[in-house]
């Protein structure tokens, strides 16, 4: 289970441009929860994601995983229990190295990296059974140079290493937002399947709200740094685009309210 | 060019050839352009010169100097990584804090190692004739360089750093610490620079504070050599293609100094802007060609 207990978090704190990231994030990942994101740009989604993973530390709160400390963990360190997939393809993988380099540096995710051989022979089974599963025939492809590949084959490539060694919670952050309709479909399938068959814990940001309803067990909408709206189960289940819209609109009615009372 | 001025040439080359390696590491595969080198040349030759004066093993000699290159890069590589200087800049703070430094270490701006002991005595001893010292004790150095570098690349630590250079942001999601990774991959270059350095000191029998200079930029010019002639589509044809490289560059400068234009010839000290000129038009030209391609 992670927790983030009462995390904020400022950028530019003092500034001109000071942005409030993070308002009192209170949010508890259960073991098995596969949770939907939403929220308009720069409503601090992908701030959340990186605060899980530790790309920054929080000005204030307590981020805890399998009930240990990590707050003050640094991102390489966390890496041992947090995967993820990033909207680029391009960040996810390793262009001037082979298919199979990728995989080994993912197989050691959170281990030492000592002397014994990067790629190993006895890897060569496990690499090509899982490449197989993708169907997309890379399995014959182990010495083939990442950089060779379609942005969509590297997504593939990607969700498959970050689930190489198993996570505790793998984070997605608009990971299909950058392929064209069929292969973000298909990548999509992808991450459903990897996420069912392993049981893992995961949260996945996207822009499509029929995808927010329909995968996963829980939702959360995002807004101004704070989660203004959280659903799950059967409620979560019977929930309809209108009803998002409407409580997007809410929340935004509540600021334009608030804009036009100041202004008065 | 005669002979024996070739095989002069193809000595310098194999000796500049293991500093040549630890700036391919650096500069392409970490994507650290580091200045440092400048300073931990001679800082080996230094090293090398007073330990070998003071009695020790010509050969243990190499490995001091490399202990104390492998230092001089670590100090810049916690500048940039956990001080956040420009890597650049922080090579240039080490390689000038290097040049007083090396002139503490030798109590002076030189040192002459005439008559003493030096990594060839072993190999002449055995029957080599002493022309040939060099080049067999530098090419089987430099090989060796080679043959460790290319293994190291190949292990689990040595693919993670290959990838740190690559794709940071991959790498660190990925559980590796790229600033450990960094700091040793520095350190590692500068400890081969500093090898290198201690045995042309011992080639032209003296360690000078002055011998670093332009370094940085001979290390570049076969680089890039290298990998126009010889190219770099895997990591151990890189490598070679570098310590070949470096004997290309030795050779074509060994040419130059023996052109007489006219009235005109090269001196020794004309070789930095010669070889300046050589990086700038190799660095620069992909630039021109894509311009000229797109007119
Ligand atoms: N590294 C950063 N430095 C400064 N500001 C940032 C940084 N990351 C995000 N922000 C700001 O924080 C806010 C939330 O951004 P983000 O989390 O990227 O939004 P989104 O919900 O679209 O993913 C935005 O105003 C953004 O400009
Ligand atoms: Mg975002």
């Amino acid at each position: 289970m992670i927790t983030l207990d009462a995390c904020q978090k400022y950028f530019h704190k003092g500034s001109v441009n000071e942005v409030f990231a993070l308002n009192n994030i209170n949010l508890q990942i259960k073991e098995g929860d596969f949770i939907t994101v939403i929220g308009s740009n720069g409503a601090g989604k992908s701030t959340l994601l990186n605060c899980i993973a530790g790309c920054f530390f929080p000005d204030t709160g307590k981020i805890t995983v399998n009930k240990k400390d990590v707050t003050r963990w640094p991102e390489y360190k966390r890496a041992r229990y947090i995967s993820r997939v990033f909207q680029d393809p391009l960040l996810g993988t390793c262009p001037s190295a082979t298919i199979e380099q990728n995989l080994a540096l993912a197989n050691r995710r959170g281990l030492r990296r000592g002397l014994g051989r990067g790629v190993k022979a006895k890897d060569g089974e496990l690499f090509r059974s899982r490449l197989a599963h993708l169907g997309l025939g890379l399995e014959e492809r182990l010495l083939d140079k990442v950089g060779l590949l379609s942005g969509g084959q590297r997504q593939a490539l990607t969700m498959l290493m970050a689930t190489m060694i198993r996570p505790e919670v793998l984070l997605l952050d608009e990971h299909i937002a950058a392929l064209d309709p069929k292969t973000a479909g298909k990548i999509l399938t992808l991450t459903r399947d990897i996420v069912k068959e392993q049981g893992l814990t995961s949260m996945m940001i996207t822009h499509n709200m029929k995808h927010a309803i329909s995968f996963g067990n829980r939702l959360i909408m995002l807004h101004q740094g704070r989660i203004i709206y959280d659903v799950r189960g059967e409620e979560k289940n019977t929930l309809t685009v209108e009803d998002l819209v409407r409580r997007f609109y809410e929340s935004q009615g509540e600021e334009l309210a608030m804009d036009s009372m100041l202004l008065s | 060019m005669t002979l024996y001025a070739a095989l002069g040439a193809i000595e310098q080359g194999l000796v500049y050839g293991i500093m040549v390696i630890g700036v391919y590491l650096t500069f392409r595969i970490l994507d650290f352009p580091d200045l440092t080198v400048d300073g931990s040349l001679p800082l080996g030759a230094a090293i090398s010169a007073v330990a070998i004066t003071a009695g020790y093993n010509p050969y243990l000699s190499l490995v001091f100097a490399a202990m104390g290159g492998f230092l001089a890069g670590v100090v810049t590589a916690v500048l940039n990584t956990k001080f956040k200087i420009l890597h650049l800049l922080a090579s240039i703070l080490t390689m000038i804090a290097l040049y007083s430094i090396n002139i503490r270490i030798m109590s002076g701006p030189n040192i002459a190692l005439l008559s003493a002991d030096t990594v060839f005595d072993a190999v002449i001893a055995l029957g080599v004739p002493p022309h040939y010292s060099g080049v067999l004790v530098f090419g089987m150095l430099a090989a060796a360089t080679v043959v460790l570098i290319v293994w190291f690349l190949g292990t689990e630590l040595g693919q993670a750093m290959l990838a740190t250079g690559d794709n940071p942001q991959m790498v660190t999601s990925l559980g590796v610490n790229t600033h450990a990774i960094i700091i040793l991959g520095v350190g590692l270059s500068n400890g081969l620079v500093a090898i290198s350095g201690a045995l042309v000191a011992q080639n032209q029998g003296a360690a000078d504070v002055g011998m670093g200079i332009g370094t940085i930029v001979a290390g570049l010019a076969s680089v890039i050599i290298g990998e126009t002639v010889f190219g770099s589509s895997s990591i151990a044809r890189a490598f070679v293609a570098a310590l070949l490289g470096s004997i290309l560059y030795r050779l074509a400068i060994a040419l130059a100094l023996g052109l007489e234009i006219g009235g005109f010839t090269f001196n020794p000290s004309d070789l930095n802007l010669v070889t300046a000129i050589l990086v700038i038009s190799a660095l620069i030209a992909p630039n021109l060609k894509n311009r000229l391609i797109q007119r």
